[in-house]
């Protein structure tokens, strides 16, 4: 049984972070429910197995990019969910104070650099990171989250084709949740797997069932030693599903209640928690205490969150530019 | 003192901003081996390295956001588009990434790069290798817009572009690589800040404001103009954003004529808004409307018997201050204080 390769710290912290990822994500859609939040918000319910699975594979110092759908993303990298909550709400107190929101948290000191709006565009990026890794001969590597959307834009070909002639210290992390929106990949992409178009680039392409974290973090940290020992990028290719709408309150028209409820039986969380019962590092008791520690730690975020200030009015013209703001913004 | 053109001051303040700064790097198409098509960078890929020095796969969105990456790291990327038509196939990366980060970071993040860009017309190359794009970017708040006319002036802004924390969008007129026309460059080190206009040559009557190349025809108007005793005087003003009116704004309440003159197509381009901003903040002081000396609306001809029509010419500067001051038939005074 794979999972008696780990001990039970392992698997007890793979299982809170899940659950971290999916109360923050069930704690957002409340508050926007109730309007305390701006802007829709884009969930990764479903999808905690890549976010997590993927970011324990990474050092401190390493960096990703995330997506639109990047909450878990940001938090399973150490985003405080506090300051990401206030984020979502447009407070000072924010990551990025306010200015960027729910799709563009950013922070580099948690290894951030930035999610994206712009499907597509954080790969080549993170990119560039990587080669500025290689530049500054610094040992840091860079993980680009993206989706299924994602592999099908200009970017994606232009990033893996720099990043594999270059033999930069990049992974590429697709979470290929099967839908871009509304459209099914498969209606628009001929190619079986995503992991496929590697070959294109003469890089290695791994296909891994995005519901199960263990696998996730294998094939993830098997990419990131890859890439620090200086052999290149891996495109993985994580097959997962969100139970949400591209956008909460989206009608989701384009698939079945029969495909979600087979997916929902894959849920990686539920899949953990059983396997860690039945091998015995956790009782159904323990499991329930950080349950319950996890929904506080989100219901202070939001309180947190709630309770912060909203930027100056008089700040709105500020940061457009790094230097010699005022006289750039003035005309 | 040591003279020099103007393709050659850009290589010089590349150079020696690649030998001060480890974190500089150039890319591009062309940029190592060959050395640029323009030549720009011969020989820098052998001082600098590959590593510095990088030839890149014809991807434009593609490497400008590696750039981007690379400079939101610490790096100093100096990335050439090749043609600035070639720029609308990354636009997304210098409008939607480049500029946004540093705000949408709420100011934790910042794009050093400087995105040089060959542009203009003159050179026979039709309708994708012609054009003068530089409102387009103008109009990206997060982006500085630069476009040098001299030598002199080419090394000192580049110089600042690059050690500017800024995504910098520094536009070179193509024509003015192949200009025989030198001028005096130290050789001892300078920079000139950005959003500094120039005022290359002095004069009562009039204002005529350019950038670029319209520089060299907006003062070749001037001359023509003092032998019939008109007394124009030409701001050059070097940088678009940040944009500097005062020197505007003390040229037109002496002169109280103002032409804006640039090669871009007329319609959008950047003297509008100049105009706009002289018409909302000095009208008390003008005698005549705000003309506008700029290409026509259309494609970039191939053909040379057309495209020299559709780019403002040294005569059609002197045609227009000559309404502005004599009263042709496009000129209205209603506006003396």
């Amino acid at each position: 049984m794979v999972i008696r390769k780990y001990g039970r710290e392992t698997l007890i912290k793979f299982y809170r972070e899940m659950k971290r990822v999916r109360e923050f994500e069930e704690k957002a859609c409340e508050l926007f429910a109730q309007g305390m939040i701006e802007y829709n918000i884009h969930t990764c319910i479903g999808q905690e197995a890549t976010a997590v699975g993927g970011c324990q594979a990474l050092e401190k110092n390493d960096l990703i990019i995330c997506t639109h759908r990047g909450h878990g993303q940001c938090l399973a990298k150490g985003g405080d969910p506090g300051i990401m909550m206030a984020e979502l709400f447009g407070r000072e107190t924010g990551y990025c104070r306010g200015r960027g929101g729910s799709m563009h948290i950013a922070s580099i000191d948690v290894g951030i650099l930035g999610a994206n709006g712009i499907v597509g565009a954080g790969i080549p990026i993170a990119v560039g990171s990587a080669l500025a890794t290689n530049i500054l001969k610094t040992t840091e590597i860079t993980l680009a989250f993206f989706g299924d959307g994602a592999s099908n834009t200009g970017e994606f070909h232009e990033a893996l084709n720099m990043a594999s002639a270059w033999n930069l210290p990049v992974v590429f992390f697709c979470e290929n949740n099967k839908y871009a929106v509304s459209v099914d990949i498969e209606r628009v992409s001929k190619v079986k797997d995503i992991a496929e178009r590697a070959k294109a680039y003469d890089i290695p392409g791994v296909v891994v069932d995005g519901c199960d974290v263990l696998a996730v973090y294998e094939t993830t940290k098997k990419a990131v030693e890859r890439a620090r020992e200086g052999l290149g990028p891996t495109l993985i290719e994580a097959k997962t599903y969100r139970y949400h709408g591209h956008f909460e309150g989206e009608p989701q028209v384009y698939r079945t209640e029969e495909e979600m409820s087979e997916w929902k039986k894959r849920d990686a969380i539920e899949r953990l928690y059983k396997e860690i019962i039945e091998a015995g590092f956790a009782s159904a008791e323990e499991l329930a205490d950080i349950d319950k520690e996890v929904k506080e730690e989100m219901e202070e975020a939001a309180l947190f969150a709630q309770d912060s200030p909203w930027p100056a009015e008089d700040e709105a013209m500020r940061n457009v530019y790094s230097n010699d703001n005022e006289r750039s913004v003035a005309r | 003192m040591r003279q020099l053109n103007y393709s050659k001051a850009i290589t010089e303040a590349l150079r020696e901003e690649m030998r001060r700064d480890e974190k500089m790097i150039i890319m591009g198409e062309d940029m190592g081996v060959m050395g640029s098509v323009f030549g720009l960078t011969i020989g820098f890929m052998k001082e600098f390295g590959a590593h510095r020095v990088i030839d890149t796969p014809i991807s434009e969105n593609g490497f400008t956001s590696v750039a981007i990456g690379a400079a939101m790291r610490g790096l100093r990327p100096v990335v050439e588009i090749m043609y600035v038509d070639f720029a609308m196939a990354c636009y997304d990366a210098i409008a939607n990434q480049a500029a946004k980060v540093s705000y949408m970071s709420g100011g934790t993040l910042s794009v050093p790069m400087v995105i040089r860009t060959p542009a203009g017309a003159g050179r026979r190359s039709a309708g994708q290798h012609s054009q003068s794009l530089e409102a387009i970017f103008t109009h990206i708040p997060g982006l500085k817009v630069v476009a040098a006319s001299t030598p002199y002036d080419a090394k000192g802004l580049l110089k600042s572009a690059i050690r500017d924390n800024d995504p910098v969008v520094f536009i070179e007129h193509k024509s003015l690589y192949f200009y025989d026309a030198k001028c005096d460059v130290p050789e001892e080190e300078y920079l000139i800040e950005l959003g500094k206009a120039d005022i290359k040559r002095a004069g009562d009557d009039v204002t005529i404001i350019a950038w670029s190349q319209e520089v060299i025809h907006a003062l070749e108007a001037a001359a023509q103009l003092a032998e019939e005793g008109i007394s124009a005087e030409v701001i050059d003003i070097r940088s678009l954003v940040p944009l500097d009116f005062d020197t505007i704004r003390n040229s037109i309440i002496k002169t109280r004529r103002a032409v804006v003159v640039h090669e871009a197509v007329k319609r959008g381009g950047y003297g509008g808004e100049i105009a706009a901003q002289i018409s909302d903040e000095l009208f008390d002081y003008l005698d005549a409307p705000v003309k506008r000396v700029a290409g026509s609306n259309v494609v970039i001809p191939y053909s040379p018997a057309l495209e020299d029509k559709i780019i403002p010419q040294t005569g059609n500067i002197v045609a227009t201050v000559r309404e502005l001051l004599h009263g042709g038939k496009n000129a209205v005074f209603t506006n003396a204080v």
